[in-house]
């Protein structure tokens, strides 16, 4: 798929490198994680018997702009592949830092959501609403945290000397998917929690 | 540390015990897997055995109530997830390079690492007995809201929601490897219609654990948290709902009992061709029933809740799906009955295990379709009607799968043979007494002895067949000693098995047994299915060993020792202080740092 695909070291029966190949089948896991968590959230909508309900408390202006940053990271993320499949290095560090604190301002909005409600008196044990939106959009986040590790992991990597060198669009690329699909359950989880109506 | 093989042979002799505690072999791995879970076999047949010997005669009086609600619901934990799933990835291991003609798995690291988890959990589940309030003891389908703190007070169910977490992180590690070592790393004209039925197989498990098992670890930390953190998943109180959790447990616990069936059955299209002397019969037809059982396999869950008040058309719909699913497995059953037809059958131990799989797995398979009518399954629900579907399915299918493998390929694994004479003894002990245990089961369901129960009146009708049933367990548990005594005593025997003892078909007989470390000399080009009869009949031979072999081989690593402790320092943490957890993720993210800086050259 890339302009300037690079060579895979070791034939593969597909062609794909072994360890992208590893990623995309991990990534169909997690399809499956999100699905019985978002199922989860969908089977309790509307049966909390008490506490405060979605139209309390959603901000949908707020929780929209840390969307376009999460989907702005997307982008950014692409630009790194690019660059570390075009040999440009410098291109490649610079937005994967983008990306990194694209992810950690993603994860600044949560954090100040998830004290917002409970200030409101929504937290984790109040009702139904509470344990499956939590749950939810607390493990995408620790996604997202995870992601963020990786990609400063790869950044390190990329400016040591013994580092992921030669291989360096083979692991943005495949950092790349794993970004891509977070971001993508994000979208899933924005569309159904905060804009379908409850 | 192994330097290129053939070239110069300098190898540090470290200490055999550090030796195998960093192997990144696949064929150590799989001796690790096998030997540990057999092990972990036989503690789940005397959990066996303690649950029959309570049960012999009328109030029973060998085991009180709680010890044994712990019993049973170890007995099946014990046996699904650190005996028959093991025993599986044993096999997987050992065999997965030399059927598709590679030197190795796809990631050797994170196979080790795998094998160090299943300890891990294995270990963690087993010692409830000993720690905390005991064992798991709200079966292994754990139900809310039985599970749930106010009812299971106790660390028991902790035990079972951690262990089953960590157990489950193993699982995943394992079938993502496989499944891309399946995909992408086949010698060179091993199209994926060559490969052998065992791998096919192996893919479809692989594929069905690393679908399935996302939606247990989704349950098992709602159940968590329910239990720790207060919140309400699956109490009614508060608008939670028990039946979710039969939902999500149900949605892994089917596709599950097909990673269960499906190793066994790649054994006998192995095995029966083999002795048999024919090809498979029916090779497109068995792959393709493979694959439909994994697919359909996500489509029958909810034929375990079928007395829960689902409402008509998901009984219609799901009791439709699950008789449909029968198609595909009789499909097998026919062409492996015509795989033998007109066959020069040899009789040995493995044929004998291949034959008894067909006879009683149909068997299991026939009360199997009549749970699927739901009146009829609300008469067999939680009646020991199931239980007799679910071990002849079980032990009569996949366990006796699994020891017609050990005793086709014990000597490519070890270059010796186990004994026929004391194999076939050993045989008829287990089948003789699964039969005895099982079958009479099927009359005490009907007439009404439900399950779970640890003891029993007097004059219910039910005394005979219980004694029967223990007595049988006791014929087969000896069956098993037979089999123990066999191993032993075959190990001792010097290694001369040649490389292709049984004239197979596929590769893993194109090398020595036991085969060298990098398996194959050359790789070999693939041209048909069965490549060792196209080679006999067109007269090929096996190409020279060159002169000189440039092999690498992945190094021995302790990184996977590195991250399985820190997995046990947060599965600790998990059932004591979440401090511990901070801890264990620190060590995880040491291993894998070390694990990704490591020079693998």
């Amino acid at each position: 798929m890339a302009a300037a695909a690079h060579e895979v070291e070791h034939h593969t029966s597909t062609g794909v490198d072994n360890r992208k190949l590893l990623m995309w089948i991990f990534l169909a896991s997690e399809c499956l994680f999100f699905g019985a968590l978002i199922s989860t959230y969908l089977i309790f909508r509307g049966e909390s018997i008490t506490g405060p309900s979605p139209e309390d408390l959603l901000d949908i202006p707020l929780t929209s702009a840390s969307t376009f940053v999460l989907l702005m990271s997307s982008l950014t993320m692409v630009l790194a592949v690019y660059g570390a499949q075009h040999g440009r290095i410098a291109l490649m560090k610079g937005m994967l830092l983008a990306t990194i604190v694209l992810g950690i301002g993603f994860l600044g909005f949560q954090v100040y959501e998830f004290r917002h409600f409970g200030a409101h008196g929504l937290n984790l044990t109040t009702n139904q609403f509470g344990a499956s939106f939590f749950v939810l959009t607390g493990f995408h986040g620790v996604h997202v945290g995870v992601g963020v590790f990786y990609l400063i992991s790869l950044l390190i990597g990329s400016m040591r000397r013994s580092g992921i060198g030669k291989e360096r669009d083979l692991w943005v690329d495949t950092a790349g998917l794993y970004w891509h699909f977070v971001d993508i359950v994000w979208i899933v989880i924005f569309t159904i929690i905060y804009l379908m109506p409850h | 540390m192994a330097t290129a093989v053939g070239t110069v042979t300098h190898v540090e002799q470290g200490s055999r015990v550090w030796e195998w505690m960093t192997t990144v072999d696949h064929k150590k791995i799989a001796a690790l897997y096998g030997v540990t879970g057999f092990v972990f076999f036989l503690v789940g047949g005397l959990e066996a055995l303690l649950v029959r010997t309570q049960l012999a005669v009328p109030q029973g009086n060998v085991i009180d109530a709680d010890l044994y609600n712990q019993l049973f619901s170890t007995h099946a934990l014990t046996m699904i997830f650190l005996a028959i799933m093991p025993l599986g990835a044993a096999f997987f291991n050992y065999f997965i390079p030399l059927h598709i003609g590679a030197r190795d798995v796809a990631f050797p690291r994170l196979n080790a690492l795998g094998y160090w988890t299943f300890l891990v959990g294995g270990v963690m589940l087993t010692s409830s007995f000993f720690i905390g309030d005991g064992a798991p003891n709200g079966g292994w389908f754990g139900y809310a809201p039985l599970s749930d703190e106010s009812f299971s007070g106790g660390s028991n169910m902790d035990f079972y929601v951690v262990s089953l977490l960590v157990l489950g992180v193993s699982s995943l590690m394992g079938s993502l490897n496989f499944a891309v070592t399946i995909i992408n790393m086949r010698a060179p004209g091993m199209t994926m219609m060559r490969l052998p039925v065992y791998m096919w197989m192996t893919l479809v498990v692989s594929f069905l654990l690393i679908l399935s098992l996302p939606v247990l670890t989704v349950g098992l930390v709602q159940l968590y948290f329910d239990r720790n953190f207060d919140t309400n998943f699956f109490t009614p109180a508060t608008g939670g709902d028990p039946i979710l959790w039969q939902h999500i447990f149900w949605v892994f616990g089917h596709p599950e009992v097909y990673v269960l069936i499906l190793p066994s059955m790649g054994i006998i299209s192995e095995v029966l061709p083999v002795m048999s002397r024919k090809p498979l019969f029916g090779y497109a037809a068995i792959v393709f029933a493979g694959a439909a059982i994994g697919v359909l396999g996500f489509g029958v869950w909810s034929h375990h809740m079928f007395t829960t008040g689902l409402g008509t058309v998901p009984q219609i719909v799901f009791s439709a799906s699950t008789m449909a699913i029968g198609i595909p497995t009789g499909i097998k059953i026919f062409n492996w009955l015509g795989t033998m037809y007109g066959g020069n059958i040899r009789f040995t131990t493995a044929t004998y295990y291949s034959v008894a799989f067909i006879a009683l797995f149909t068997i299991g398979g026939i009360s199997g379709v009549m749970h699927a009518s739901p009146p009829v399954d609300t008469q067999h629900q939680d009646s020991y009607f199931v239980v007799a579907h679910i071990h002849y399915v079980l032990f009569g299918g996949a366990i006796m799968g699994v020891f017609s493998g050990i005793f086709y390929w014990f000597p490519k694994i070890t270059g010796r043979f186990l004994d026929e004479g004391l194999g076939k003894v050993g045989f008829w002990f287990m089948f003789a007494g699964m039969n005895l245990t099982f079958f009479p089961m099927h009359f005490l369901g009907l007439s009404g002895m439900p399950r779970r129960i640890y003891t029993y009146d007097t004059g219910m009708g039910w005394d005979t067949w219980n004694m029967v049933a223990t007595i049988g367990a006791y014929v087969m548990a000896f069956g098993v000693l037979v089999f123990v005594f066999n191993f032993f005593k075959s190990m001792r025997q010097p290694q001369t098995a040649p490389d292709n003892p049984w004239d197979g078909a596929t590769l893993e007989w194109a090398t020595s047994s036991p085969p060298p470390a990098h398996n194959f000399d050359v790789i070999p080009e693939v041209r048909d299915r069965d490549p060792l009869w196209y080679n006999r009949d067109h007269g090929i031979a096996l190409p020279e060993k060159p002169e000189h072999m440039h092999i690498h081989l992945p190094p021995p690593s302790y990184f996977p020792l590195v991250i399985a402790f820190g997995v046990l320092l947060l599965a600790v943490g998990g059932l004591s202080h979440l401090a511990l957890v901070a801890v264990g993720a620190a060590v995880c993210i040491y291993g894998i740092w070390g694990w990704a800086l490591e020079p693998t050259s």
